[in-house]
């Protein structure tokens, strides 16, 4: 019954690397769009505009509310009808990203409601800019609270990579299949993804951890 | 609200121009007025104090004055012009963010919890506004940050981050923030009050050495009341969003007229 075979594993383990490989960058990829496009759904719904407040706001929870899969399929799928034709690759990192920075963009905004009111005021009072407010007091004093938030997404980004399988991103998950329909065998590609995926993923979080206590100790926050 | 504005002068001229004045101002959240009309005149180099019980108004006198609340009727001037308000086709209306900034450039305030930025040091913290708004160059900023933190007994403290002061320090750390923007008016929000009593002396001290020292016009608002008897030029009494009674520390503290000045008086002595 238990037919694990070992020459198998050899075989295809270099296959399974280098898709490795694709599935850090979708992920990290993925992620520095979040990031930045999170920030600005985020300070977006912080400007005096309510109509931009209120799009923003109602964007970021239809993206929140639908699923992940669904929005891939239909950037790939859907957006050639509206004459939008994008590669597998970027379609995913559109979908992933805008997806992640849906939720970024509410890890950013809890961070700045946590700063607390007399910051604004003393930056006011010292006639700061707005720009400067943000970047040089507010984000800074946000960071703390996010970077726990931050880091978990950046875990959860990297385990839906896989998601991009669907439309034909060549990620571990996808050439796992791919071995799987090609030589009838499922037992080691699948064992091996869900082990790779683990040995990269436990690393990460300590790293993640370990960069948040940094952080608080270099803004004096300790 | 549409108030005639005709009837505000567009800037103040000769003898008639206090550092600050507030002419008629109003402030209210919902149908709670908190300040009615309120007439208020600070001169150049006076120290003027504000005391009277919680919810008479006298932090949101400041807090206008910052520009950190609206008003909702009536002007305040600083230095002559407008502050709330600026002129266009001759009438005044309501200040757009650009004459706000450039107003509030003559004005510095202390707050009762300091509001340093905790992620800066001591000097960080009087760089940041001399560098990124008065466009200094970080070692004239510096120096001024230094020559400030002396002032107020700091020079040992210049690269500590603020978690690593005590209470007094990081209020004087504040007050020295403030005067490394050369403010025309400095305002002291209840800068004792989130303090230690052992420490309050250091910050006093410090304010006593401004008055008698430098030329600033200052708006306190305190419960310190031997403090505020010793260092005013003149005392206002708050209630109810409007001045009750205001006179020289002597004739408020020594010989108060109105009842609810004596009655107040009284409360806070038996408190002490």
């Amino acid at each position: 019954m238990f037919d694990w075979r070992w020459d198998f594993v050899w075989e295809i383990l270099p296959r399974l690397i280098w898709a490795t490989g694709n599935t850090l960058i979708a992920a990290l990829l993925g992620y520095g769009i979040a990031m930045v496009l999170g920030l600005v759904f985020a300070l977006a719904q912080r400007t005096p505009s309510r109509i931009l407040t209120m799009v923003v706001r109602e964007l970021v929870e239809f993206i929140r509310s639908t699923p992940l899969v669904l929005q891939i399929f239909f950037i790939f799928y859907v957006g050639p009808q509206f004459g939008i034709r994008l590669s597998p690759w970027v379609s995913g990192m559109a979908a992933i990203g805008l997806h992640y920075a849906a939720y970024l963009s509410e890890v950013y905004r809890g961070g700045i409601e946590a700063v607390p009111r007399g910051q604004w005021e003393a930056a006011t009072a010292l006639n700061l800019s707005t720009a400067r407010t943000y970047f040089r007091v507010i984000i800074p004093q946000a960071l703390p609270t996010a970077l726990a938030g931050m880091g978990n997404y950046l875990v959860g980004i990297f385990k839906d990579t896989p998601m991009l399988s669907v439309i034909g991103v060549a990620e571990l998950m996808h050439t796992a299949n791919a071995i799987g329909s090609e030589s009838y065998r499922f037992l080691e590609p699948f064992t091996l993804v869900g082990v790779i995926f683990l040995a990269i993923s436990l690393p990460t979080a300590w790293l993640i951890r370990v960069f948040e206590r940094r952080v608080r100790r270099s803004l004096g926050m300790n | 609200m549409n108030e005639d504005m005709s009837k505000y002068p567009l800037r103040l001229e000769g003898s008639d121009k206090p550092m600050v004045r507030f002419m008629n101002v109003t402030k209210s959240y919902g149908d709670l007025v908190v300040l009615d009309s309120l007439d208020l005149d600070v001169a150049e180099g006076e120290m003027v104090t504000v005391i009277g019980p919680s919810g008479s108004g006298k932090t949101t006198v400041l807090r206008m004055l910052m520009t950190l609340e609206t008003i909702n009727g009536g002007v305040i001037y600083v230095d002559g012009e407008p502050l709330t308000h600026m002129e266009k086709n001759g009438v005044l209306v309501p200040a757009d963010a650009k004459h706000m900034r450039r107003m509030r450039a003559n004005i510095g305030m202390c707050f009762q919890h300091f509001n340093l930025f905790p992620h800066m040091t001591a000097i960080e913290n009087c760089m940041e506004a001399p560098v990124h708004v008065l466009g200094l160059t970080r070692k004239e900023a510096r120096e001024r940050g230094l020559e400030l933190l002396a002032l107020v007994g700091l020079e040992e403290k210049v690269d500590e981050h603020p978690a690593r002061l005590s209470g007094g320090q990081q209020q004087r750390v504040a007050i020295a923030r403030a005067l490394a923007m050369r403010p025309k008016v400095l305002l002291f929000d209840e800068v004792t009050s989130a303090l230690d009593p052992e420490v309050i002396g250091e910050v006093t001290n410090v304010i006593r050495k401004l008055v008698s020292e430098h030329n600033l016009t200052m708006l306190m608002v305190t419960h310190q009341m031997g403090f505020a008897r010793e260092i005013s030029d003149r005392i206002c009494l708050f209630y109810r969003g409007q001045i009750e009674e205001q006179g020289t520390p002597d004739e408020l503290f020594g010989n108060p007229q109105r009842e609810r000045t004596q009655q107040f008086l009284r409360a806070v002595t038996e408190a002490m």
